[in-house]
């Protein structure tokens, strides 16, 4: 039977960061490689979802990848202003996560 | 050839701190060198711009008498790659400053290479008429006046000039502005460890024990490379690397998961893998590094954008929380008529509002407030220090006595942290450059300088 979970009762990790000052990467650490495996099956953290959670377009969304050896899934974006840049507010872009903590997935 | 080199990183990034218990440990396993970068582009575009360093100098300090004692008792290289947190002219002098002081106070002496990455302008529009400047992370083109109202340029130096200092016998080399793992690359190379395997490695070692559980910036992480392997391995045994944490710290502050691009070629990592070694160690094997037809390195530039004034104050009166939109239209415009002469061009004038959307901005998806008080920062960036101050006087003293719908403290709007109200917070700056530049020799940009330090007589 399936169940409906919350990604923080499936990832250790969510987490964002600075590529760079013009964009923004999100790293998404699964809890065990079961888990890991049965989400990159599913295909549901893609690029249509990181557009929808962060109201920017899929072109925006300059990667979604997964790592296996890490159990990790990433996704880039471009940075809506540039770090430090006058109007930004997250020079080292550590706190734009938390939409993704919203993501539930059925597993 | 020796059967493995290894190589210590004391911390992520210098002036960040180390336990003495992990470095002494470290030397206790023999490290063929000591290195770590100085810099990141992290801290944001101020630091490059003002020419100032974003670590302190009494921490550098610190960190550098452990690591030139170490080296010169040990006979090993220091080797410190972008100097002074951003690794311009003057970061650089300020680093090579702190090395000639400590070698004055304990009387070492030494030969140092200083490899300085400043670029001048005019080669760069050189460059860019002849077309050898490619768009990158900007996703824009790099304009002729985006350089010329550049403060400072940089370039990102690969590990070539590093190699070129070993070679001149340098046992210490401070340089500017350099890809991260190359002041950490540069003795395996020499010694014709494989590419992919130093590439990786250093750029796990630059970070210092982050690829650890727990992970820390300021903590000791030896790497030993060998023909087709390398190992991480932390010296504070508090910490240690899984394959995990090592697996997911190649994710860290990374766009990508295959490829790792730097100057000269790119570190692939599709082959990789990570392998425990007992507890607290991991073998890492099948990274390559694909070279580049053309070696490019990056230009990183900071513009001054004008000057900052401040004011910080809170709100809890719901009445006015609720209406905290249609406030800050009010007052925006009230201020723009105070200053009717002054081109709006001239100045900005941002709410940033905590507790609504002052962490994310426009990324915010949650548009309800829920808090009961909100931190509202009132920033003003204009031409001169003069007229920001002047707005952001305006700006705070109109919001504070701001009428508005079913006001009932009508005593002021705002809790002003402190006396005084507006803070200076001086230039502005923004990254200008951020290209590629394609060069015929890995090291033409980046001159060396060799210096007989002389212990006291420096």
């Amino acid at each position: 039977m399936s169940k409906r979970y919350s990604i923080t009762e499936l990832a250790d990790v969510i987490r964002s960061k600075n590529a760079g000052p013009f964009e923004l990467t999100f790293d998404i650490i699964f809890r065990d490689f079961k888990t890991y495996y049965e989400v990159k099956e599913k295909g549901v953290i893609n690029k249509a979802l990181i557009a929808k959670l962060y109201r920017i377009t899929e072109d925006e969304v300059l990667t979604l990848a997964t790592f296996d050896p890490a159990k990790a899934i990433k996704a880039t974006i471009v940075r809506p202003l540039s770090s430090g840049g006058i109007g930004e507010t997250d020079v080292y872009g550590s706190q734009q996560h938390a939409p993704l903590l919203s993501i539930e997935i059925e597993l | 050839m020796e059967d493995e080199i290894r190589v210590l990183a004391p911390q992520g990034l210098l002036g960040y701190g180390f336990p003495v218990k992990s470095f002494q440990e470290a030397l206790r396993r023999n490290p063929h060198v000591i290195a770590v970068d100085g810099g990141s582009t992290d801290p944001g575009p101020y630091y490059l711009g003002a020419g100032v360093s974003f670590t302190d100098q009494l921490a550098v300090k610190r960190d550098l008498e452990f690591m030139l004692e170490a080296a010169l008792d040990k006979g090993i290289p220091l080797i410190i790659g972008t100097a002074g947190g951003a690794g311009g002219k003057p970061h650089l002098d300020w680093n090579v400053d702190i090395v000639k002081e400590i070698a004055k106070e304990r009387d070492y002496s030494f030969l140092m290479a200083v490899i300085s990455a400043e670029i001048n302008k005019d080669v760069i529009f050189k460059k860019l008429t002849d077309g050898k400047i490619r768009t990158f992370e900007t996703r824009k083109e790099l304009k002729a006046e985006d350089v010329s109202r550049s403060t400072r340029i940089v370039a990102q130096m690969g590990v070539e000039p590093f190699l070129k200092a070993l070679d001149a016998g340098a046992q210490v080399i401070v340089a500017g502005r350099a890809y991260d793992p190359a002041c950490q690359a540069a003795v395996p190379l020499k010694h014709g460890f494989d590419c992919g395997l130093v590439m990786h490695m250093c750029k796990i070692l630059e970070c210092g024990a982050i690829a650890c559980v727990p992970g820390t910036a300021s903590d000791c992480l030896l790497g030993t490379i060998r023909k087709d392997h390398f190992i991480v391995e932390p010296t504070n045994s508090d910490r240690r690397c899984t394959e995990v944490s090592v697996a997911a710290h190649t994710l860290y502050e990374k766009g990508n998961t295959d490829f790792l691009p730097g100057p000269g070629g790119a570190i692939d990592l599709r082959q990789v893998k990570f392998e425990q070694m007992g507890d607290r160690a991991v073998k890492v094997s099948g990274s390559r590094f694909i070279k580049d037809d053309v070696y490019a390195i990056k230009l990183e530039g900071a513009a001054r954008v004008g000057f900052r004034t401040i004011s910080i104050a809170g709100a809890r009166c719901p009445k006015m929380i609720s209406q905290i939109d249609s406030i800050i239209t009010g007052v925006k415009e009230r201020v723009q008529e105070n200053f009717i002469t002054v081109p709006t061009t001239d100045y900005q004038t941002i709410f940033h509002i905590y507790g609504k959307n002052g962490v994310m901005g426009d990324l915010e998806p949650e548009k309800t407030i829920r808090s009961h008080e909100l931190g509202i920062v009132i920033e003003v960036v204009a031409k001169t220090q003069e007229l920001a101050n002047a707005i952001c006087s305006v700006a705070r003293s109109v919001m504070l006595h701001f009428g508005y719908p079913g006001r009932i403290a009508t005593a002021g709007n705002l809790a002003f942290l402190y006396s005084p109200s507006d803070l200076k917070a001086g230039e502005v700056y923004e990254f200008s450059v951020y290209h590629l530049m394609e060069v015929t020799d890995s090291c033409e940009m980046f001159p060396m300088e060799l210096i007989k330090v002389r212990g006291n007589l420096s």
